[in-house]
């Protein structure tokens, strides 16, 4: 109830500026050029997509006589393929399942780490701050090939959920501080007193009072880590064969070798590409904060 | 011994034996609750900050602990490896030096590898920066359909890499791929062995489709930049007769300057780390035409278990992205300050 309130006191306005001030706009409304201009990037942009979901409805000897041209007539055997092929169910699996443990150890050591980091006086603290932010400038490429050797022979996580997961999850560590950090620091002084008067500890301060408050931020480290993961081809390339592969590992395993089934192809990417995207319509604004915190940084 | 608590009150300017007096003892405490690292809380009456210590190593620990190990740990591995002739089994004796970073660099495959990165570095910034900055100024508006174009416009960027390759990979097949035949429809051909399998135009091609895929991204972040454009310079520049142009120019841009720089060093390490795509659409060829130098240290490593000449191309890789990076900070970024406040000064007159 108190916790909805502060909320509403600490994301609330700043929405609700935004909104005055889009509406206030010196410059209102489109003319015809910005709607041409705009149409164009909307059709480049979906182009593809669209023609990736309209071919998987068209047969290979459609595709083969006129490239361009509509599905006629729309034939749904290559999604109902697709979509009874145990190995599409299995790759989505893996996939789903090394995205959620991904997230969970990401938002959990994420936000357990910036709570010292954000609200406690301590002589190592900028400097163990530091070893996060530096960590942004480690891509996963640079230490690509001693991971593979550590998670397949030291750990034996070769070809595991676990042995993708934990890697991406340290990867992810540094954004999600560098994130989570300001967000935490940026919660009232005031609250953590009133606490403490009450005779909360630190640690119920942190459970009873952060974690429901920083619930939005929470959100957007979850949801940037879980795209990340769900995305991610270059790690499980090395460490998943068979069926412990990703749907990405999948698709690009589909498209080498069934080639010459274009419309086959089509509907797989399209399918593997629908879980993303619904996930990504549902969280937009999330995805958006997160980009958009880290740019201002 | 001198513990922490000890040297915090030292700089304090008290006795170096705290525990003599009640008063600097005070002292030590407030001073250790300020300045205890995790896990070091040391001595009695000191229980509160010795607590402290221990909260903050349970809290800060696994994420530690996790980024040492799958982070730090790995990457000096790479380090190591680098300085050694390995094929990937039996212990580490054959130690080179630096030979496996002469090799690296003196392999045109490589060097050419980081020339492309170069290239796409150049080109992505180059073609998405006038480009994402015009549409972000056009759609900074209210207009119809507006919150329907920015989801739309970020599609791409959610799409995995390798998705968005293959759906291209199809579109740029020659003859039968649907770009080939519209160029067809209005009597143009693509080259014969296709845009991904002719060495010439094989990285503009790819730099291409990156810019599809990237172009969404920059024009979200720009857009979302201008929404802090404070709203009384427009009406200010407005009363003034300025027309849209010129508020653009003096006054949009600008002010925009943080966002476009940071977004232009995001891209830039992005652009060194290229791989998911190039391996998707080319695998690097042809001819290592789209070679990258992840895509070199891949080959190197899981083809030819090459694993030091793969580690030295990785330390190259990243010691490459820190030094533009730490110039781009110098240069670039150090200049936002300035910026503000001549932008202040400008403002106030």
């Amino acid at each position: 109830m108190s916790a909805d309130a502060l909320t509403d006191l600490s994301i609330a306005p700043t929405a609700r500026e935004r909104r005055r001030r889009r509406s206030t706009n010196a410059f209102q409304g489109g003319n015809p050029l910005v709607y041409a201009v705009a149409l164009v990037v909307v059709a480049l942009t979906l182009g593809p997509v669209l023609y990736g979901v309209l071919g998987g409805f068209r047969t290979n000897a459609q595709l083969a006589a006129d490239p361009a041209g509509p599905p006629d007539p729309w034939v749904l055997s290559n999604y109902t393929g697709v979509l009874t092929n145990p190995a599409f169910w299995q790759y989505a699996l893996n996939s789903a399942v090394i995205a959620v443990v991904t997230t969970a150890l990401v938002v959990v050591f994420g936000v357990m780490a910036a709570y010292p980091l954000a609200r406690y006086q301590f002589r190592w603290r900028e400097g163990l701050y530091m070893v996060f932010v530096l960590g942004l400038l480690f891509p996963a490429t640079v230490a690509i090939i001693p991971l593979f050797i550590l998670i397949t022979r030291d750990l034996q996580l070769g070809n595991t959920w676990w042995g993708v997961a934990l890697p991406q999850a340290a990867f992810a560590l540094p954004m999600t501080v560098v994130i989570l950090r300001p967000f935490l620091q940026a919660l009232p002084k005031e609250l953590e007193e009133a606490a403490m008067l009450d005779g909360t500890s630190r640690i119920g301060f942190f459970w009873r009072i952060l974690i429901p408050l920083s619930g939005p931020g929470l959100v957007t480290v979850g949801v940037l880590a879980f795209v990340g993961s769900w995305n991610a081809y270059l790690l499980p390339l090395l460490l998943l064969q068979g069926d412990m592969k990703t749907l990405p590992l999948g698709v690009a395993d589909f498209s080498s070798e069934h080639s010459s089934d274009i419309a086959g192809v089509f509907a797989f990417t399209t399918l593997a590409m629908v879980p993303a995207l619904v996930f990504f319509l549902t969280m937009q604004k999330r995805i958006v904060n997160g980009l958009q915190g880290a740019v201002k940084g | 011994m001198v513990d922490v608590a000890d040297g915090a009150t030292a700089r304090m300017g008290a006795p170096a034996s705290p525990a003599t007096s009640t008063l600097t003892a005070g002292a030590a405490v407030r001073a250790g609750a300020r300045t205890a690292p995790p896990g070091v809380g040391g001595r009695r009456g000191n229980r509160a900050s010795l607590r402290k210590g221990l909260e903050i190593a349970f809290f800060v620990t696994p994420a530690l602990a996790l980024f040492l190990f799958f982070v730090v740990w790995p990457i000096v591995k790479a380090v190591q490896f680098s300085v050694y002739r390995w094929k990937g089994y039996g212990p580490l004796v054959d130690f080179v030096g630096l030979r496996n970073y002469v090799s690296v660099l003196t392999n045109e495959v490589f060097t050419d590898a980081l020339v492309h990165n170069l290239v796409i570095v150049v080109l992505s910034i180059g073609i998405q920066l006038p480009l994402g900055l015009a549409i972000a100024l056009l759609l900074n508006r209210t207009m119809w359909g507006q919150g329907l174009l920015r989801t739309v416009i970020f599609v791409p960027y959610v799409l995995a890499e390798v998705i968005a390759g293959v759906v291209w990979y199809q579109l740029l097949q020659p003859q039968y791929g649907v770009i080939d035949t519209m160029l067809q429809a209005v009597g143009l051909s693509g080259p014969a062995q296709g845009w991904l399998g002719t060495p010439d135009y094989a990285l503009l091609t790819v730099v291409v489709v990156l810019t599809w895929k990237y172009l969404g991204l920059a024009v979200i972040l720009f857009l979302a930049g201008l929404q802090s454009v404070p709203e009384e310079l427009y009406e200010a520049a407005q009363i003034d007769g300025a027309t849209w142009w010129q508020v653009q120019r003096k006054i949009t841009i600008p002010l925009l300057g943080p966002t476009l720089r940071t977004w232009a060093f995001l891209s830039m390490i992005g652009s060194l780390q290229l791989f998911d795509m190039v391996w998707i659409l080319t695998g690097g060829g042809p001819a290592n035409a789209t070679s990258t130098m992840a895509t070199f240290l891949i080959t190197e490593g899981t083809k030819r278990q090459n694993y030091g000449i793969a580690a030295a191309a990785s330390v190259v890789l990243f010691v490459v992205a820190l030094v533009l990076a730490l110039g781009y900070q110098y240069f670039v970024l150090r200049r936002d300050n300035q910026d503000t406040v001549v932008t202040r000064k400008k403002a106030t007159k």
